[in-house]
């Protein structure tokens, strides 16, 4: 199969390094070569995370500007400052619930129209879907489970490549017990939330 | 519980981190000694051997800082064992020392010295290349390619240093140690934990006359560490076709997807250096025999550049050789697919596709997200309480850790950094050539790292600045590992932890205080104090890092706070002094994200409405 490129972005704490991980370990059970990176800076909190999962033969493990094929943004910020990984092809699925930097408290840029950017990106890529993960995540039990209804909305479309099962069991056998019960229904919340947004909208282009 | 690198079975595939297949490597070649001091990107090979170390007899330690390390590892490969020493590239200059002359001695068992690179500097200083190091020492290098790979050839480095009796540095990159792969689990080799000295003064204590019996003996090893490199099945040459590429490392794989994906396996001949020092000259003139033009792919300095020129300059062969050249790779930065499909086709006359990223003109400017401190951070609360006292009067050296984010504004502190314990060390030079008020910072790690001997020197030359110690219990920014100061008992490991003050006071300082810096008073008080006294005074800010304090038994999260608008008047002085990530300003003013406060009630000591209330009380109090 073509290697499939994943560009995970997220705020330190929002959990994007196990998102990108349960990825790995579904790709992996699925027999499909694995390679990740990731990159979190200085900070242990509050600075910009990042991933990268690329599935299928390859060697290299890094995406480089345009390469993404999906772009997977847990904070809206985010997923517009790493618009340069996508194509005119890549699927963005991003969380449109706001997390400001610290910066924009004290007076620096102004936290930018969200909705009004994302929309303006819609049209440059091959499909954007978007959606207010963190409420879906605290409705699952958690806001720390915004990852795993991030990593929902994307298995739909990774499909026949990884199935809904394979993240399943990624999520029973990596993630912490007492959060698997939540984690399960934060990751169905994700899907469903895909498949209203494409009903609603009788799908993107 | 077994450590999952252990339980896993022989066969068994895996996803690991490369810093865990750097262990896992460790473990496969029978390691029975590790050592290191902590820093990004190569921290998690050492954790994985602290947790090991707990459920075996594997030997860990975590070192003052990376010489000592080195020094404590290459004590036990002098006898006998297999060790291993892990650290980032600017802790090998502080191994360095050590290193060089060890080179000297040699070692009867194993050691390798695993060393983590970071170009672009994804968290360090600078983006030295620590190959040189390797030339410099006149030591054997090892460089994975995949994750997979760096377990391989970290177990085999083993095998290569007892051969030689040589240490063996493994050097990784970010892209490598902070990579995840499939990885297949090999076999557990036995620890031998029990090691033995043979004395042999005239081979190991290098004063002039062995040394010069010595220096000839590596010469001799490196001369049979040439002869596998010619062998080594890490040095592959694979493909056939008129053009060479030279790689290594992580730029193999971006030479290897283009080259396969472009369908041009039939035009080139990839020379992959596992082992790039000593190089293999027979094996490097094998690949270039017979090629139109060569193109070297490495990351940092030009070394395999140099090195390939070399060979073929000796051989008299003409074959144009690039590199590092303006219209080619940079030495800056870190590579990535599209800059080495730039450099083919640029070189080689090509057309590999390369992604043409979407524009993203019209798109809104978007808010820097740096780094900052942690909600609660006590650090906030010393720098917040220096500057209400001295402002923007006093030069800040600064120092390595989670502290050196004070930098940022509102803190604004910190205007000279450069290495482990330099804070203290410039601040004399500071002091002495300009005559205003010196503070510099350190933390606690970093002083025992290398703070000891500047402090020392400050005391002696009488130097006159104000020393802060910012301690917060831990090694922050690198995971929480402990150091010298700090006390592991809660983890059932014995250690005997050092009383900051007393070493202070051991050392000659004669005005030392200590206070809680998330006191803003007290430390306000304690600042003008300290900074009133001449010579070189100590100020010791002393609060556990909130984030590790979650980790302790006995410790209970503290009530957020909360923003009383009845009372609030909107001068935001909470946020404007503070920079703290908790807070948010609105239309409707300041708000706390309950979620983010870790109740440190710093905000709350500056607000001059006492506007800012622990949560509960001002549920109770409406």
């Amino acid at each position: 199969m073509k290697t499939l490129r994943v560009m995970i972005v997220a705020v330190g704490g929002q959990g994007n390094i196990l998102a990108a991980k349960l990825l790995g370990e579904a790709g992996l059970s699925r027999g499909l070569d694995v390679r990740m990176s990731e990159f979190h800076g200085m900070a242990q909190r509050g600075g910009v995370v990042e991933s990268m999962v690329l599935l299928g033969d390859g060697k290299g493990y890094c995406i480089a500007n345009g390469e993404a094929d999906f772009l997977v943004g847990f904070e809206p910020c985010e997923t517009l400052r790493a618009a340069g990984k996508c194509s005119p092809k890549t699927i963005v699925i991003t969380n449109t619930a706001p997390v400001p930097p610290f910066t924009v408290s004290l007076g620096g840029s102004p936290y930018p129209d969200v909705q009004g950017a994302l929309t303006a990106l819609a049209p440059r890529v091959g499909k954007l879907v978007s959606f207010d993960a963190t409420a879906l995540a605290q409705e699952a039990g958690s806001a720390v489970s915004v990852n795993i209804v991030m990593m929902g909305a994307l298995v739909a479309h990774l499909a026949p490549h990884l199935q809904k099962e394979d993240f399943l069991n990624a999520i029973r056998e990596k993630t912490k017990p007492a959060l698997i019960d939540v984690n399960l229904r934060a990751f169905e919340a994700g899907v469903f939330a895909v498949d209203q947004t494409t009903a609603r909208t009788g799908g993107f282009k | 519980m077994t450590h999952p690198l252990l339980s896993a079975q022989t066969g068994q595939k895996a996803l690991l981190l490369g810093n865990e297949a750097i262990a896992r490597g460790a473990l496969e070649a029978g390691v029975a000694f590790a050592s290191a001091y902590p820093g990004t990107p190569s921290s998690e090979i050492a954790l994985q051997f602290f947790q090991i170390a707990r459920e075996t007899d594997l030997y860990f330690e975590y070192s003052a800082n990376e010489k000592v390390s080195l020094e404590v590892a290459a004590g036990a490969a002098m006898c006998g064992l297999r060790a291993i020493v892990s650290m980032k590239h600017v802790g090998l200059n502080v191994a360095s020392d050590a290193l060089m002359t060890l080179a000297y001695t040699g070692i009867p068992g194993a050691l390798v010295v695993a060393v983590a690179d970071d170009p672009f500097m994804y968290s360090s200083q600078n983006e030295q290349d620590s190959r040189y190091y390797a030339k410099l020492a006149s030591l054997p290098v090892l460089e994975p390619s995949s994750v997979a790979e760096a377990k391989d050839m970290a177990r085999y480095a083993f095998d290569l240093s007892e051969m030689l009796k040589l240490p063996v540095i493994l050097r990784t990159t970010t892209r490598i140690n902070h990579a995840s792969g499939v990885v297949e689990f090999g076999h557990l080799r036995a620890r031998n934990t029990a090691g033995s000295f043979q004395k042999a003064p005239f081979s190991y204590v290098c004063i002039p006359s062995v040394s010069r019996t010595l220096h000839p003996l590596l010469l001799k090893r490196m001369a049979q560490a040439e002869n596998i490199a010619e062998e080594s099945r890490w040095n592959i040459i694979e493909g056939e076709g008129p053009w060479g590429v030279a790689c290594n490392g992580a730029s193999y794989g971006y030479v290897s997807d283009a080259i396969a994906e472009g369908g041009f396996k039939n035009r080139f001949r990839i020379l992959r250096l596992g082992m790039s020092y000593p190089i293999s000259e027979k094996r490097v003139l094998q690949f270039l025999s017979g090629l139109e033009k060569v193109l070297v792919v490495e990351e940092g300095e030009p070394f395999m550049e140099e090195a390939i020129r070399c060979v073929a300059q000796q051989a008299g062969l003409t074959t144009p050789i690039a590199g590092k050249r303006t219209d080619l790779f940079s030495r800056l930065y870190e590579f990535d697919p599209a800059i080495v499909k730039n450099a083919l086709n640029h070189y080689f006359g090509l057309a590999l596709a390369i992604a043409k990223p979407i524009g993203t003109q019209g798109l809104p400017p978007l808010p820097d997200r740096p780094p900052n401190l942690c909600p609660g951070c006590p650090h906030r609360g010393a720098y917040t309480a220096i500057r209400e006292v001295l402002g923007d009067s006093a030069i800040y050296p600064t120092d390595i850790g989670c502290y050196t984010l004070g930098l940022h504004a509102p803190l604004n502190m910190g205007d000279f950094l450069i290495a482990m314990g330099a804070g203290v060390g410039s601040a004399g030079g500071f002091a002495k050539a300009t005559g205003r008020k010196v503070v510099a910072f350190i933390g606690d790690s970093t002083f025992f790292h290398s703070g000891l001997s500047p402090l020392a020197n400050a005391v002696y030359n009488r130097h006159d600045f104000l020393l802060v110690i910012l301690d917060n219990g831990t090694t922050g920014m690198t995971g929480h590992q402990p150091h010298p100061g700090v006390d592991v008992s809660h983890l059932n490991i014995e250690r005997s932890p050092i009383d900051m003050e007393s070493v202070v006071r051991g050392l000659g300082v004669q005005n030392v205080f200590t206070v809680n810096p998330l006191h803003f008073r007290k430390t306000v008080d304690a600042v003008k104090q300290a900074s009133a006294c001449t010579g070189p005074s100590v100020l010791i800010a002393k609060a556990l890092c909130p984030l590790y304090a979650k980790t302790l038994p006995g410790q209970k999260p503290k009530t957020p706070y909360v923003v009383r608008h009845d009372r609030c008047k909107d001068h935001r002085v909470c946020v404007d002094k503070t920079g703290c990530p908790a807070f948010s300003v609105t239309s409707a003013g300041v708000e706390i994200d309950a979620l983010r406060c870790a109740g440190c009630s710093l905000c709350a000591q500056l607000c001059p409405e006492k506007a800012i209330a622990p949560l509960a009380r001002e549920i109770k109090t409406p």
